[in-house]
């Protein structure tokens, strides 16, 4: 793996020709069909979802999206889920423990829309949601992070039994801009938050936070994106191909002790006072 | 023998209360809210609440305490949980000392086993006073070991939130404990145990995006400011000033998010009623 700076690796996470969850789409899975609305009051397309073939088993896949061109980008609001976006994928991966199917999530996102309606809709209610019930999930969940993941709104979608991140991903609390400007006041030192942050997949990795690394072409996955997608596609299958021997129930106990030992203090998880 | 270790426990409670007190010093205090200024004994008498206006003062966690549990009932739990600096931030353990002076607090969250109005219960809260209540790893931890307390000895449950959201110094590990707290909830909702949650000021962030939207009845301070986002954030996102009274408790209970909003001298007496409701199913 190349040696880079949190801050290079910031730049390539955000790399406008960096694949999409379309593009991911297109080249690993097979008869996709794109599933819309949170059947409670809207349809946000920042978030993507839907059944497809993977290696010809069906799957539901989940991400958020961005869109390519400015057109795009305004209509997925650059990425940035709305509650609504969050309750659909919560829809979708009901569906998918009740259709027993794998779900695999996508993620690049610089976090959820901080807007007035999105708070007015309940935002942080639905994220909340999100993680409880992803965390109980009786069928195999896998998370890619794709490019940036930021916040709450990047982990509503990644409370899975394998965390992934493309070796440039870079996953963290929120943005490196917001967190020089809430920590100093000064969005402007962002490169030394990136340094600090320990946001990126080789770091999260030695943390425990994650649980692989998906090596990318030299010189990032936009430059050799066919390359790219092969190797995601071999990451993703071995370890879709781990998890399919787990029962349901087995799944769902692993995921919760994984989340339960981060940030807890050697053994202090095991004992109780009293 | 009991009601030795019962008046010792009131005691020492009550103490700690009085240190938390958060009335600044001086025989007049001025609210923030109304600008008038009040007595600080009639204050602290109607438990940090304007007697003008109304504003809720916010207040140490021993002191909320002190205010909600039956005297004598209060015992500590996870007391000696240390607070951590994980990703080695600079200035980080010099900021957490200084909370810790200034709050005499090891970090933002007290739990207790306690009773309030004859039932037992778990009682979390979260301190706006220790680096605004933010949720650190050590804070995820205690929380979460609550939840495991009372789901293990099948208590219902009450989380007072008061922060700001993430613990900024530990980065991706404050953010884990969102989905750690989360799932720790679903746990416990799925033994059929009663959870209730209160959002006084602040909540907003992490903590709004996982345990305190998590209630089976979800009650708050009047006032409270209640978000995901926080104000400034969307002002500048959306580039124009926010509504009057938006985000307020009063402005969740009408969209949707909050069962009700009650005042501080009347939480104590709802959270009585909620939990003997909840003494035994309808069908039992």
């Amino acid at each position: 793996m190349n040696i880079r700076t949190a801050a290079e690796r910031v730049a390539i996470a955000r790399h406008p020709q960096r694949p999409h969850i379309t593009d991911y789409i297109q080249a690993l899975f097979t008869d996709f069909f794109e599933q819309r609305g949170d059947r409670l009051c809207g349809e946000d397309p920042a978030v993507l979802g839907g059944i497809a073939l993977y290696h010809g088993r069906p799957v539901t896949i989940v991400g958020t999206r961005k869109g390519k061109t400015l057109e795009e980008n305004l209509q997925c609001n650059f990425g940035m889920p709305n509650p609504e976006g969050y309750r659909k994928a919560l829809r979708l991966m009901r569906q998918a423990e009740k259709f027993r199917r794998p779900v695999i999530t996508f993620i690049d996102t610089s976090g959820a829309y901080p807007g007035l309606g999105a708070e007015e809709r309940g935002q942080g209610e639905a994220i909340a949601r999100n993680l409880m019930e992803m965390s109980r999930l009786t069928v195999p969940v896998i998370a890619v992070i794709t490019g940036e993941g930021n916040s709450g709104g990047a982990l509503a979608l990644a409370v899975a039994d394998r965390v992934l991140m493309l070796e440039n991903a870079v996953y963290a609390i929120l943005s490196p801009e917001g967190f020089a400007s809430i920590l100093w006041k000064d969005a402007a030192r962002h490169g030394e938050a990136c340094e600090l942050m320990h946001l990126t997949a080789p770091d999260l990795l030695r943390m425990q936070v994650i649980d692989g690394v998906i090596p990318e072409p030299a010189g990032g996955a936009h430059t050799a994106p066919t390359a790219a997608m092969r190797t995601v596609d071999r990451c993703l299958y071995r370890h879709l191909a781990e998890l399919s021997k787990e029962s349901g129930a087995t799944l769902a106990a692993a995921r919760y002790q994984k989340f339960r030992r981060m940030g807890a203090p050697i053994q202090s998880g095991q004992k109780e006072e009293l | 023998m009991n009601s030795i270790f019962a008046k010792r426990r009131a005691r020492l409670l009550a103490m700690k209360a009085i240190r938390d007190n958060y009335v600044p010093s001086g025989r007049l205090v001025s609210c923030p809210h109304c600008g008038q200024e009040s007595e600080r004994k009639a204050v602290a008498q109607g438990l940090s609440v304007c007697p003008k206006c109304g504003y809720h003062f916010p207040i140490g966690a021993y002191y909320r305490l002190s205010t909600i549990l039956d005297p004598g009932s209060f015992r500590e739990l996870h007391e000696k949980l240390p607070a951590g600096d994980p990703l080695s931030f600079p200035g980080y353990r010099e900021k957490l000392s200084a909370a810790q002076r200034k709050t005499g607090l090891t970090e933002a969250a007290i739990t207790a086993a306690g009773a309030i109005g004859g039932c037992k219960c778990v009682v979390g809260v979260l301190d706006s006073r220790f680096l605004m209540g933010s949720m650190s790893a050590a804070v995820g931890e205690k929380i979460t070991l609550a939840i495991e307390y009372a789901a293990k000895n099948k208590l219902p449950l009450v989380l007072f939130a008061a922060s700001g959201g993430a613990r900024m110094q530990e980065g991706i590990l404050s953010l884990m404990q969102m989905a750690k707290t989360s799932a720790a909830l679903a746990r416990f909702s799925a033994k059929g145990l009663l959870y209730i949650s209160v959002l006084t000021e602040p909540t907003t962030g992490g903590v709004t995006a996982s345990f305190a939207s998590l209630g089976d009845i979800i009650l708050a301070e009047p006032g409270a400011l209640i978000g995901f986002a926080g104000p400034r954030v969307i002002q500048q996102t959306i580039g124009q000033t926010l509504p009057e009274g938006f985000q307020r408790a009063e402005f969740q209970e009408k969209h949707g998010f909050v069962d009700a909003v009650v005042p501080r001298t009347e939480m104590r007496d709802t959270l009585s009623q909620l939990l003997r409701l909840h003494q035994r199913g309808g069908l039992s």
